[in-house]
């Protein structure tokens, strides 16, 4: 017996270090002043911008989810590097949705809607990426670090025997690609002075460049204006480094690199990334066939495209560094800048350097992106005005409270002291779904929105049905005849069974709503399922305990009247209380198969009774001398089996 | 009342009381039966009213204008899009709502502004959505997605649960007639399907089921142990538990509804329109309906399905054979039906009641 009374108070005692760690938790986020108490709200209530943007591309390649939160990236990239705080973009295959707070303007919406093009441009210019007012422009690092790069490389680089099974030559990554380059590489990069160094940033081209007719590796592409932007433009801000312009694609440009700090001055665009079929990664071999632990990136070209490429390579192999790199710049931003050592024809290149495996997967994706003839159709785009949706909000609050003191009133009203026990798992509930969403708010981003809010207030009428059930259950075994502390221990068991059982199904259409469903179904499909879980976790650590420490007091034990496991309401006079302690019960059930007293007749009773009339006849007839007029009986089928 | 619900309850419970809801079934199904047709015809005919996120469109909704005329509204989008005719309405007290057909992604901040120019609020109080065409059908097919693999999953679940699939057959039909009832409601009436409606209808589905659930495992536990028994019948087992669950439903039904109409209430009376009216109403429909299809529906369904198993069709010959022969020990009601109940246990009758040594 106290066992059970020890497993209900360790029941208790785990809930409360539950809610405890969650509040510390939530606490502790406050007092950094990385979160605050109160989740955070959703566009619906706080007021703001929402698109649904679908990308699609003309030729009826299939978008993958890769694709998507490629896209989604940049658009972050863009928005971050246009100042817009805290703006929210997510994808919801095969959508994208952009959250926008406040206002924004038509620009910041152009920002988002904008496809992103991937453009090939020879290099002119390479150097640090810090402001050349105060550090002289440094040509690339292609003496000191070269070195190391190189050298695998070169011996990779006779590959293009025929056997190779690709009939793909060698593009060598620029030596500044190398990964993790120490802080001390930016602030002070290994200045080589290069002959390219020489003419921009004084020189003034001797002539204008002519789109289309001037060598796209020429130095007269660098205008004085290219020239003073070059030299102003500093790298190591990450405004400059995603969303810059995409500049004009018959013009020279420059622009900086999106991994590695440098900056560039390039050529006009010569190919895009419709001139790209695909990209992919992986182990680079050495000519001797063995993997070296790099990782190298796999370009396929369309026909035009490799017609193109084998162009340009053929021309700036022969050039000297860096005029023999060429930029590959996705969305304003130059992604790697590999050198060529020799014309590559045959339609495919391979990009090589030290590239871990990510690194390299991450550049294929970006290629691979980059091709992909992206548009993207505005669905839905909405503005909610920040004081619609507090009014909205404060509604809500409004119905809950409403609708929760209406609850509390009719449990009170049904289950008397009882109903103190639903108040007391539903306040319980409350907090700790409160606590979970400020947390999840804090740690994954969570929005509440006004159909999680709703979510939120239908979850009342399913927590308290867990009550119900499990009350209704008590009662019926206490009309049983049991005592209430094995009435609430048989009752447990069942009802157990069925609560699980129902959460389950309610669980089960959260989950399938939250994955298919798009927009704000999904945000209330996420509180119906976070408060079926809460309602679980109530009902097994706080209610099914508190029920049994509670029978075990006089009030609800004796079953005073207004503790809801009256007897008398319950059709008993009294409960049995063990050790063969009964009173007389009088309870009127079945008209007709009643004793004298007015109560059923028990199956001993019953059998006397037959006994006794068929005193003449022999015994065993006992049953089939049951006559329903004189031998009424009430019992139920499956108590008797 | 408390008292007699309780009381009502224990009547229910003893089966001193009992609504031959199962055994009527015939007339339960007729009325759903017609209830459907009409629902269907309602449908076809006339269709449901669908909002401009279904049939792409764009609304302006201008929050606290200190003078909510239509008239301005119209003359800010004649001026603006003179080809739309605007649907202008007012919501509770001094929100304007305007609703057009699909514009051009620009024109849309353009009209904003004028319309806070006319009704004099500055540009942050009004709000707008904008829907492509497309976007309606992606947000249908998706709902229409999600139920088909919600049902598929939630039949097996039910069918392991219960191990019979015939449960899950019933659940289901339970389901699709609380749906197809609350739509045809929405179709007679003209309410709007937004979105937040379809939030509603969808967990409709999950109440529903979870309503029917709770019932059918009573109907388990009543009939666990039917073949070892020659009393009842399967159908007056499964109806005994109907009746034993009926408080249970009422106070399920009744705990639900109080949060949804307070929702419905404040949505309707305070705001006038948007997600929290959508969903509530379609709640309040649908968790009325899916209270009576747990009752009347599911479980008479169920018995019907079932009564075709050979081995329960076994057992009630057996029973019914039985009861005509008088061989049964069960008890009769005035009226001469069989009583179906719980079991009334015997109690200790004292010392007195001990068998006693005989004296030699």
């Amino acid at each position: 017996m106290s066992t059970v009374k020890k497993s209900a108070r360790k029941s208790l005692i785990w809930l409360g270090a539950l809610t405890a760690v969650l509040y510390t938790v939530l606490a502790i986020g406050v007092g950094t002043g990385s979160t605050t108490w109160a989740p955070g709200l959703g566009l619906d209530l706080a007021g703001g911008r929402q698109l649904i943007l679908t990308p699609e591309v003309d030729n009826g390649v299939e978008i993958t989810q890769t694709d998507l939160d490629q896209a989604v990236e940049i658009m972050r990239n863009r928005v971050d590097a246009s100042g817009v705080a805290e703006a929210e973009i997510s994808t919801q295959y095969p959508n994208i949705v952009v959250s926008l707070p406040g206002n924004p303007d038509q620009a910041t919406i152009d920002l988002v809607r904008q496809s992103a093009q991937l453009q090939f441009r020879a290099v002119l210019v390479e150097g640090s990426a810090t402001p050349t007012a105060t550090e002289p422009v440094a040509s690339p690092s292609a003496e000191a670090s070269p070195a190391e790069v190189v050298a695998p490389s070169a011996s990779a680089a006779p590959s293009p025997s025929p056997s190779a099974s690709q009939a793909s030559l060698s593009l060598f990554q620029e030596a500044t690609d190398e990964p993790a380059p120490s802080p001390s590489l930016i602030s002070a990069p290994v200045p080589s002075v290069d002959a390219s160094a020489v003419p921009t940033d004084t020189t003034v081209p001797v002539t204008e460049p002519v789109p289309g007719e001037t060598d796209p590796s020429s130095f007269d592409w660098i205008t004085p204006e290219i020239s003073a932007e070059y030299a102003q433009l500093n790298c190591l801000d990450p405004v400059n480094i995603s969303g810059r312009d995409l500049g004009e694609a018959d013009y020279g440009h420059v622009a900086c690199g999106s991994t590695t700090p440098a900056k560039y001055i390039m050529g006009p665009v010569e190919m895009t990334g419709t001139d790209l079929s695909g990209a992919s990664s992986g182990p680079h071999y050495t000519t001797a066939g063995t993997l070296d632990g790099t990782y190298q990136v796999n370009m396929e070209f369309t026909a035009e495209g490799g017609a193109k490429f084998a162009e340009i390579t053929g021309r700036i192999a022969q050039l000297e560094a860096p005029r023999n790199q060429f930029a590959i710049m996705l969305d304003g931003a130059v992604l790697s800048a590999p050198r060529v050592q020799q014309s590559i024809t045959g339609g495919s290149a391979q990009i090589t350097g030290n590239f871990t495996q990510e690194e390299a997967a991450q550049l294929a994706n970006q290629l691979k992106f980059g091709a992909l003839p992206l548009t993207f159709t505005v669905q839905s785009d909405e503005q909610i005005s920040a004081t619609l949706g507090a009014e909205q909000l404060q509604s809500g609050l409004i119905a809950g409270a409403i609708g929760l003191v209406l609850v509390v009133i009719y449990s009170l009203f049904q289950y008397r002291a009882l109903g103190l026990v639903t108040i007391g798992s539903l306040i319980i509930a409350g907090l700790i779904s409160f606590a979970v969403i400020s947390l999840l708010s804090w740690g994954i981003g969570y929005r509440l929105s006004l159909a999680g809010v709703a979510g939120l207030i239908v979850a009342i009428g399913i927590t308290a049905d867990s009550f119900i059930v499990y009350f209704e259950r008590v009662r019926d075994e206490l009309r049983e005849g049991r005592s209430l502390h094995s009435a609430i221990d048989h009752a447990w068991k069942r009802a157990r069974r069925t609560i699980l059982a129902s959460d389950a199904v309610s669980l089960l259409a959260a989950v399938v709503l939250y994955t298919f469903a798009v927009g704000g179904v999904r945000g209330f499909a996420f509180t119906l399922g976070l408060t079926t879980l809460v309602d679980i976790l109530v009902v097994f650590l706080f209610t099914h305990p508190i029920l049994v420490l509670l029978g075990r007091t006089k009030f609800f034990g004796d079953g005073h009247p207004m503790s809801g496991f009256d007897p008398k309401q319950l059709g008993r006079d009294t409960m049995y209380k063990g050790r063969g302690r009964v009173a007389s019960p009088s309870a009127k059930s079945v008209s007709g198969s009643t004793g004298a007293d007015g109560s059923p007749l028990t199956l001993a009773e019953r059998k006397a009774a037959a006994a006794k009339a068929a005193q003449p006849a022999p015994a065993d007839s006992a049953d089939d001398g049951a006559s329903d007029a004189t031998d009424p009986a009430s019992a139920s089928a499956e108590g008797e089996k | 009342m408390a008292m007699n619900l309780a009381q009502w309850g224990n009547a229910l419970h003893s089966g001193e009381k009992t609504y031959p809801i199962v055994q009527q079934r015939k007339r339960w199904f007729l009325i759903s039966g017609i209830l459907m047709v009409a629902a269907i015809v309602l449908l076809l005919v006339k269709g449901l009213t669908l909002g401009i996120d279904f049939e792409g469109g764009t609304q302006f909704q201008v929050s606290n204008a200190s003078d909510p005329d239509p008239a301005i509204a119209t003359e800010v989008i004649e001026n603006a899009v003179p080809d739309e005719v605007p649907e202008v309405s007012i919501l509770g007290t001094n929100d304007v709502l305007v609703q057009i057909g699909v514009i051009e992604q620009e024109q849309s901040q353009e009209i904003t502004a004028e319309l806070a120019d006319a009704y004099d609020v500055s540009a942050d109080e009004v709000g707008f959505t904008q829907i492509g065409p497309t976007w309606g059908a992606e947000v249908g097919k998706k709902a229409v997605q999600g139920l088909i693999i919600f049902l598929i999953l939630v039949a097996a679940v039910i069918s392991i649960y219960f191990r019979a699939w015939r449960m899950a057959a019933a659940a289901i039909g339970a389901l699709a007639h609380d749906l197809l009832f609350t739509v045809g409601i929405y179709a007679l009436v003209g309410f709007e399907v937004t979105p937040a409606t379809v939030i509603g209808f969808l967990t409709i589905l999950g109440y529903s089921l979870y309503d029917t659930v709770v019932v059918f495992d009573k109907v388990k536990e009543n009939t666990t142990h039917l073949t070892e028994q020659n009393r009842y019948t399967y159908e007056e087992l499964a109806n005994l538990a109907v009746n034993q669950t009926l408080v249970r439903s009422i106070n399920t039904s009744v705990v639900a509804l109080l949060p949804v109409s307070a929702i419905l209430f404040i949505g309707s009376f305070l705001l006038g329109a948007g997600t929290l009216k959508d969903i509530s109403l379609a709640l309040f429909v649908g968790m009325a309906v899916g209270t009576y299809s747990s009752i009347f529906v599911a479980t008479p369904l169920e018995v019907s399905l079932r009564m075709r198993e050979p081995r329960i069709k076994e057992h009630t010959a057996m029973v019914l054979k039985l009861r005509e022969t008088g061989d049964v020990d069960v008890a009769h009601k005035a009226d001469g039906s069989v009583v179906v109940g719980a079991l009334t246990p015997g109690r200790h009758l004292g010392t007195q009641a001990q068998p006693r040594r005989k004296k030699k």
